[in-house]
């Protein structure tokens, strides 16, 4: 598997570090639900069979955090953008 | 027709020509009382428990595939109940009890082997962590003994003690724990379950799961609509996407876990060994291939395949602590998919939907726990309460703070 990171180019998986799934919000902690929204936000996943927005860390490369968004069915990866460049809330897919 | 020495006999005499399927390939009916989803091994243990012990024979397991297609035929073998937490010491126990006695039970040949597992230990602190462990493990009556290291080389004298990096110090031995044949538990229990009048569906994917008014009606399948007053999953690898028909979000994801076996070798390895520095774990077949595996790949997959990192990791600490094995040639790898839950440890309880079960989260633990699970899942359903062994592994744990996390990993499910 291979990531091609906007900033070093196509870069064997290895030097990136997996931190799941991308979409799942930091709730607001004075929220009145702030407890079970935590529990959802800690634990629960959507965890599809298919099209995945994930986090990855360029460890072994230049440190930024990447959206990747990748087929967990056949580890295509379809699309690779800055973490700071995509604001969850501008993503279609935001849960 | 019961195995015995007798039928052996007689259908050698006969040319072997009378011998009759183990199990039905039933055709699904159009409703049952329970309905068991996934035909590997968790799923048809759980029928026959049903049974057997609850009577409970208007029972179908509904395959999408074939029996132990999944993750039943995707794992390294290994039983044990070497585990330090006490939600979990008495579930695996009772599963290592169940597996001593489970070819009398069955009356079918599941090739388990109490050949012992050995977890080694490298440093100072890992004696400490094993000791721990096996001081919890005695204390729920299970045995354990602390090896020094020239007590390891005694058994396994072929490994790589004078290893300047990782020194063998020693181990954690259980030797009642051991391996069973994988396949042979499928039918086995495929074959006690059908003799008690369960269906076993085969080539039936569940494809949507029917709900009225917060109670289970029945599921759709490729092969059309199958009512039914219960409905439990035993999906590992899948359970997120089949608790999703019924608008569950799980505390799991899923992983690709990999293992390995190598060309057949002249007896070696007559116990399962475990490298305490890195992840492997190996054993020898009795064909002879030498069966091993390591970590997860470590990010989500439904793909039933790895990647090149974690094969070039596993034989890496492979040539650690065992550098003959460099000379040998892996024939096969393959890939199964974890359900990795969010603190490394499985959920059999009730769902929010009446009349839905859940037996899921095995991370990559699942084969050993086969029979245990099997009983304690059919308890629940025939009894809508917990088996006592399994009564801490509820789904709302996650929720309450009650986790069973053995390696303290925290809600990281790659980690555990």
């Amino acid at each position: 598997m291979r990531i091609a990171c906007p900033y070093c180019g196509s870069r064997d998986a290895r030097e990136f570090l997996y931190h799941g799934a991308a979409d799942p919000e930091r709730p607001d902690p004075a929220a009145a639900d702030a407890r079970s929204r935590f529990t959802d936000y800690v634990y629960l996943r959507d965890n599809p069979a298919g099209a995945l927005r994930e986090l990855w860390f360029h460890a072994a490369g230049c440190h930024s955090w990447l959206v990747v968004t990748r087929d967990t069915r056949t580890h295509a990866i379809s699309g690779v953008v800055p973490a700071r460049e995509q604001t969850k809330s501008a993503s279609p897919e935001a849960g | 027709m019961r195995y015995s020495a007798l039928s052996l006999v007689k259908n050698a005499l006969t040319g072997n020509r009378s011998w009759k399927p183990a199990w039905r390939d039933a055709a699904p009916k159009a409703a049952y009382d329970v309905l068991v989803i996934g035909g590997g091994g968790h799923g048809l243990a759980t029928a026959y428990y049903l049974a057997k012990q609850h009577g409970l024979t208007n029972i179908a397991v509904l395959e999408k595939s074939w029996i132990g297609s999944g993750n039943a035929g995707r794992n390294t073998t290994i039983i044990r109940s070497n585990y330090l937490m006490p939600g979990n010491v008495p579930f695996y126990e009772l599963s290592m009890q169940l597996w001593e006695g489970l070819e009398q039970d069955l009356n079918y040949n599941a090739m388990v082997s109490q050949r012992g597992v050995l977890n080694l230990y490298h440093s100072d602190p890992q004696r400490d962590a094993y000791a721990r462990r096996g001081n919890s493990m005695r204390l729920h009556g299970v045995d354990a003994e602390l090896l020094n290291r020239e007590q390891v080389r005694e058994m396994v004298p072929y490994l790589d003690f004078e290893s300047a990096r990782f020194p063998v110090q020693g181990g954690l031995l259980q030797r009642r724990g051991g391996t069973a044949r994988h396949d042979a538990v499928v039918w086995g229990y495929a074959r006690g379950a059908d003799m008690r009048g369960v269906d076993i569906v085969q080539g039936c994917e569940v494809t949507g799961i029917r709900i009225n008014s917060g109670r289970i009606s029945g599921v759709e399948t490729t092969r059309g609509f199958i009512a039914a007053g219960k409905v439990a999953l035993a999906v590992a690898g899948n359970s997120s996407r089949l608790a999703g028909m019924a608008g569950l979000r799980l505390p799991i994801e899923s992983h690709v876990l990999q293992a390995f076996v190598s060309e057949a070798i002249k007896p070696l390895i007559d116990t399962v060994i475990t490298f305490g520095a890195g992840h492997f774990y190996v054993s020898q077949s009795d064909k002879g291939s030498l069966v091993f595996g390591g970590d997860i790949d470590g990010y989500n997959s439904y793909a039933q395949r790895g990647n090149l990192p974690v094969v070039e990791d596993v034989c890496e600490s492979s040539m650690a602590l065992m550098p003959m094995l460099g000379r040998l040639r892996v024939l096969r790898s393959w890939g199964g998919i974890m359900d990795m839950s969010m603190d490394g440890s499985p959920i059999i309880d009730k769902t929010p939907v009446e009349g839905l079960y859940l037996n899921s989260g095995w991370c990559y633990g699942g084969f050993k726990a086969t029979p245990a699970s099997g009983l304690c899942f059919a308890h629940l359903i025939a009894r809508d309460a917990p088996h006592a062994a399994a009564a801490a592994y509820r789904l709302d744990r996650f929720a309450t703070g009650r986790l069973i996390d053995e390696k303290g990993a925290g809600s990281q499910p790659n980690l555990h």
